[in-house]
């Protein structure tokens, strides 16, 4: 069992082990341009959070990357193009629309244009064809009633009819 | 017209589940990089043996060569050692370390323990070098070829699979 801690512990030793420390900037215009842009930026190491949530030491290096791009008097554009240049479209909670992203945009719109598409093709057809469909069951009970009531066995007819005259 | 009713549905269901089939296959650890087929980022860095020299990857130019970031604190490292040591015995192509974020003493004497597959490390103390090449956890590996191009990447610790599958022939084929 103390073999077992002490193994878990070892294994979240090596996460904790590159640290490294931030110094935040005193002014608070680079900062809130820090977190405006960290805020759209995925942490690699833990990929659903932002480089602004989470406390992996590649997310401080980053924070600090962007600090120092801010200083130098980068734009925001320019410092974004410097994190896809290095970890690729995928370091972008908001992915550009090109072509490998096309179907990410267009997707949810082309599916629901063919959902009200099909929509509108079933109700157009229900319209077009109201007697249609209505005719059906209407023809199908006057043949169910004509097939219940052919001429009966003429014995019946007779004595009904025998008994109806006396 | 009766038929499409239930081929509509059927269609629709499979194309689905292609997709989805796919997509369990992947892993989502394994982030495309952008790097591969440009040239490897220059820099210049202190070797971690020898702190008065530098290395540049300019240097290994004309040469098929492997690019393996590393640190003493990455217990995945461990994992893929043995390849790498195995490789360098065999001479199958020059391997560069890339120390990173790693204190100089630890690094050094990790390597005397597990052995030094390395023609040499270069110490990336800070992590920027490490942040150009877009790494975002060790152990990686760049395949760079003849011309410093980048051919290939792979993420975490490099298995026997890996290496017999991709790695191996495609450093046959580059040398060819």
């Amino acid at each position: 069992m103390r073999a077992l801690a002490a193994a878990i512990l070892l294994a979240f030793a090596g996460a904790a082990f590159g640290q490294a420390s931030e110094v935040a900037r005193p002014d608070a215009q680079t900062e809130s341009r820090l977190k405006a842009l960290a805020e759209e930026l995925r942490c690699l190491v833990c990929q659903n959070q932002t480089i602004a949530d989470s406390d992996a030491p590649l997310a401080v290096d980053l924070r600090n990357q962007i600090r120092g791009q801010i200083g130098e008097g980068r734009s925001d554009d320019q410092i974004r193009g410097y994190m896809v240049e290095r970890y690729g479209d995928f370091v972008l909670y908001k992915p550009p629309f090109h072509a490998g992203t096309a179907l990410l945009w267009i997707g949810p719109f082309a599916l629901l244009a063919i959902g009200a598409g099909v929509f509108l093709l079933l109700i157009r057809r229900q319209r077009n064809a109201p007697s249609a469909p209505a005719s059906t069951p209407n023809a199908q009970l006057a043949a169910l009633l004509e097939e219940e009531s052919p001429s009966p066995p003429s014995k019946t007819r007779s004595r009904k009819h025998g008994r109806s005259e006396s | 017209m009766r038929a499409l009713k239930f081929l509509v549905p059927l269609a629709l269901f499979l194309g689905l589940a292609a997709f989805f089939a796919v997509g369990l296959t992947r892993d989502p650890r394994v982030v495309p990089s952008p790097f591969i087929d440009k040239p490897a980022p220059a820099f210049s860095l202190e070797q971690l043996h020898q702190p008065k020299m530098a290395f540049t990857p300019e240097e290994m130019k004309g040469k098929v060569w492997m690019l393996n970031v590393w640190a003493s604190w990455c217990a995945s490292c461990r994992v893929e050692h043995p390849l790498l040591v195995d490789m360098s015995r065999n001479k199958v192509l020059p391997i560069v370390g890339l120390n990173y974020k790693d204190k100089r003493e630890d690094a050094v004497a990790w390597l005397q323990r597990f052995g030094d597959p390395y023609q040499l490390s270069a110490w990336d103390i800070d992590g920027r070098v490490g942040i150009d090449y877009g790494v975002y956890g060790a152990p990686e590996t760049f395949l760079i070829d003849k011309q410093g191009v980048i051919r290939h990447k792979q993420i975490g610790p490099i298995t026997p699979e890996a290496l017999e599958k991709v790695i191996l022939p495609l450093i046959r084929k580059l040398n060819a």
